[in-house]
C-alpha cells in the first residue's frame, strides 16, 4: 500500500505544514521513497525482542516534590509575539 | 421500544502536590496569571522534563484503591495536537492499554455494583484559554503542567443511567479525597467530569454513537447532562434521525447540550513514547509500600457503618461524606459512645450548629470527647434528652465539657426514686379529678401528670421514672 496525496494532505494538515501542489507531488514521492526503506527493514524478524522505546538504559528518574523559582511575569512574556494583562495572546479560538 | 443507556466516564482530576508534573513550579489555584511558569512548562527550547515523584506516588495509591493491575514498567507518550492551551505542541500523557501506571481495576460502590475501571493514568494539565472582550484570547500558563490523573471507565460500559453515574462519580471522589490525592473541588475544575453517553434498542447487543458531554461543573449538572442527553438521542431516534459521534457542551443555566467541536480521531494524536522521559519501573516492595499506606475507603466504611452498627444508608452516606468527619465519628466510637446516638449528634444538631456557624469539625470547640460524654450522659439517664440539646449548645460556644455544664447548671436529671415520689404524691394531691379520672379507666391523662411533675422539678425529673411512679401511685 502506498502514501497516497490524500494521506499527505491530512499529516501535513495535522503538523500545519502549509504545502503548495508542487511540494506536495513532490513530497508525496519522497515519502514513498522513504516508507520502502522502512518495508526493508519490516522484513527482519524482530519476535522477542523487547521494543526500544529509550537508547539509554536507565529507567524511574524521579524529583522530589519541591518548588523552585521558575520565571518571572516579565521574563515569561518577554518572548511572546503579543501579550495583554498578563496574558499570551493568540489569535481568536472558537469553540 | 425501550431503550438501554450505557454511559463510560472519564474523569481528570488535578493531583495534590507542591509542584507540577515536570518542573518545579508551585501547583496552586488562583493567583495573578502566569506567575508560575518556567522554560519548561511553556515548552521553551532546550528544557527538559523532570517527573515529579509525589504525583506518581498519588497515581499509584490510587490505582490500587481501584484494584487495578500495576504496570511493572510505565511509559510516558507525547500526545501531538496544535492548540494554544499546551505551548510544547504536545501533552504528556501515557498511552496503550497495559502500560498506564493502573489498568482493568474496578470501583465497588457501597450496593455492591462493580463499575469496571479500564485505565488510570497519569499526564498534564493543559492551560487556560480566556476569551477577552476584543474578541482575542488570551492564555494564562499557572495550569499547564499541573499533575493530572485520568480515570476512565471500561468498555463496554457498566453504568446504565444518569443515577448510577452520579454515585460512581460521588464514590470515586471521595475515594481520591480520603487517599489526599485530589481535593475534589468540581467548582473549581480540580475535579472534571466527561461522560459518554450512547443508547441502544433493548436486547441490541451493539452500542450506539456515543456523544461525549463537556462543561459539567457539579454532580447536579452530571446527572441532569446525562439524562438529558439520553432523552434528547432517544427523540431523535424516534423521529428517525440518524446520531452522529459528536462532542456537546453543557449549558447550566439553560439546562440543554450543545454541539462543540468535531472529535479528532484518536490516530490523529500520533502518540509515541516520549523520547525525554525514561521509563518508570515499579518494583514490589514500593508498590506494597504504598498498598500498605492506603487507608479505609468510603466504601468500605459505608459498609462498616451500616453492616456493624446498624446505620442507615443515609446516615452512613452523611458521615462519610468528609474524612474529618468520619473520623471524628469513629473516635467518638472509640471513646465508647453508642454509634447510633453519636450518629444522630452528628449528623443533627452538630451539623447545623457547624453549618449555622459556618465552622468546619476540625475548628470546632466540640471534640470526639465531648460528645462521647454527652451521650453518656445521656445514655446513662444523667440528663434528659431535651437537657443535652441545652448542655450541647453550650458546650458548642465555650468547648466546656457537657458534664461539668451539667453539673454547674443543676441540670442533672432527677433520677432519684424518692425525691420523685414526693413530687408525684404533690401532684396527685393537687389535681384530684385527673387522679380519679385516670382511676375510672381515662388513662389519656397520664401524659398531662407526667407533664406536671416534670413541671414542678423544673424539667430536671427522668420522665421515664416519673411515668412508672405515677403509675404506681395511681394504683395504690
Amino acid at each position: 500500500m502506498s502514501f497516497t496525496l490524500e494521506d499527505l494532505k491530512t499529516v501535513s494538515n495535522l503538523a500545519r505544514l502549509d504545502l503548495s501542489d508542487e511540494e506536495l507531488a513532490q513530497m508525496v514521492g519522497n515519502l514513498n521513497k522513504v516508507l520502502e526503506s522502512f518495508r526493508g527493514l519490516q522484513q527482519l524478524d524482530l519476535s522477542g525482542i523487547e521494543i526500544t522505546a529509550h537508547s539509554v538504559d536507565t529507567h524511574s528518574v524521579w524529583r522530589e516534590d519541591e518548588p523552585r523559582n521558575g520565571l518571572s511575569r516579565a521574563e515569561a512574556l518577554s518572548a511572546a509575539p503579543a501579550s495583554h494583562a498578563g496574558l499570551f495572546l493568540v489569535p481568536r479560538i472558537i469553540e | 421500544m425501550g431503550f438501554v443507556v450505557s454511559v463510560g466516564m472519564e474523569v481528570h482530576a488535578e493531583l495534590l502536590t507542591k509542584t507540577k508534573m515536570f518542573c518545579g513550579c508551585p501547583n496552586a489555584f488562583g493567583g495573578e496569571v502566569n506567575t508560575r511558569v518556567c522554560p519548561v512548562c511553556l515548552g521553551l527550547p532546550g528544557s527538559l522534563p523532570v517527573i515529579n515523584r509525589a504525583a506518581v506516588r498519588h497515581v499509584l495509591a490510587t490505582a490500587l484503591a481501584l484494584n487495578c493491575s500495576i504496570a511493572r514498567r510505565s511509559l510516558f507518550h507525547r500526545k501531538n495536537y496544535f492548540y494554544p492551551d499546551l505551548p510544547k505542541g504536545y501533552q504528556i500523557s501515557q498511552y496503550e492499554e497495559t502500560n498506564p501506571i493502573g489498568y482493568h481495576g474496578h470501583l465497588e460502590l457501597p450496593t455492591g455494583k462493580r463499575i469496571g475501571i479500564k485505565r488510570v493514568h497519569l499526564e498534564e494539565d493543559t492551560g487556560k484559554l480566556l476569551h477577552l472582550p476584543d474578541g482575542r484570547s488570551g492564555i494564562d500558563y499557572n495550569r499547564a503542567g499541573v499533575p493530572l490523573m485520568e480515570i476512565v471507565t471500561d468498555f463496554p460500559p457498566d453504568i446504565h443511567s444518569s443515577e448510577e453515574a452520579k454515585q460512581y462519580l460521588q464514590y470515586l471522589r471521595l475515594t481520591l479525597i480520603y487517599l489526599g490525592v485530589c481535593d475534589g473541588k468540581m467548582e473549581q475544575g480540580s475535579l472534571r467530569c466527561e461522560p459518554n453517553i450512547s443508547i441502544a434498542e433493548e436486547g441490541s447487543k451493539s452500542l450506539g454513537v456515543k456523544t461525549e458531554l463537556k462543561n459539567l461543573g457539579s454532580f447536579k449538572a452530571v446527572a441532569l447532562g446525562i439524562q438529558h442527553e439520553a432523552e434528547r438521542m432517544e427523540a431523535a431516534v424516534a423521529k428517525g434521525e440518524t446520531l452522529r459521534q459528536e462532542t456537546r457542551g453543557w449549558d447550566e443555566k439553560a439546562e440543554r447540550s450543545y454541539p462543540m467541536r468535531v472529535k479528532e480521531f484518536e490516530s490523529d494524536y500520533r502518540y509515541f513514547p516520549d523520547p525525554d522521559l525514561p521509563p518508570m519501573k515499579f518494583e514490589d516492595a514500593f508498590i506494597e509500600e504504598v498498598r500498605n499506606s492506603l487507608p479505609e475507603l468510603p466504601t468500605a466504611r459505608h459498609r462498616r457503618y451500616t453492616s456493624s452498627f446498624g446505620l442507615s444508608d443515609y446516615d452512613a452516606e452523611l458521615l462519610i461524606a468528609e474524612p474529618a468527619w468520619a473520623e471524628f465519628f469513629d473516635a467518638c466510637v472509640n471513646k465508647g459512645g453508642e454509634p447510633k446516638a453519636v450518629c444522630n449528634w452528628m449528623n443533627g444538631d452538630f451539623a447545623k450548629m457547624l453549618n449555622e456557624s459556618g465552622t468546619v469539625v476540625s475548628e470546632s470547640r466540640i471534640t470526639p470527647d465531648h460528645l462521647a460524654d454527652l451521650v453518656a450522659l445521656v445514655s446513662s439517664g444523667q440528663i434528659s434528652g431535651k437537657m443535652a440539646k441545652e448542655v450541647f449548645e453550650t458546650s458548642f460556644a465555650t468547648g466546656q465539657m457537657p458534664r461539668d455544664i451539667a453539673q454547674k447548671q443543676g441540670l442533672s436529671q432527677l433520677s432519684d426514686k424518692e425525691a420523685i415520689r414526693k413530687i408525684v404524691i404533690a401532684v396527685l394531691n393537687e389535681n384530684a379529678d385527673s387522679a380519679q379520672k385516670y382511676r375510672s379507666g381515662k388513662t389519656g391523662v397520664l401524659g398531662f401528670l407526667v407533664g406536671k411533675v416534670i413541671q414542678q422539678s423544673s424539667g430536671r425529673a427522668n420522665p421515664q421514672l416519673v411515668n412508672e411512679l405515677l403509675i404506681e401511685e395511681l394504683k395504690r
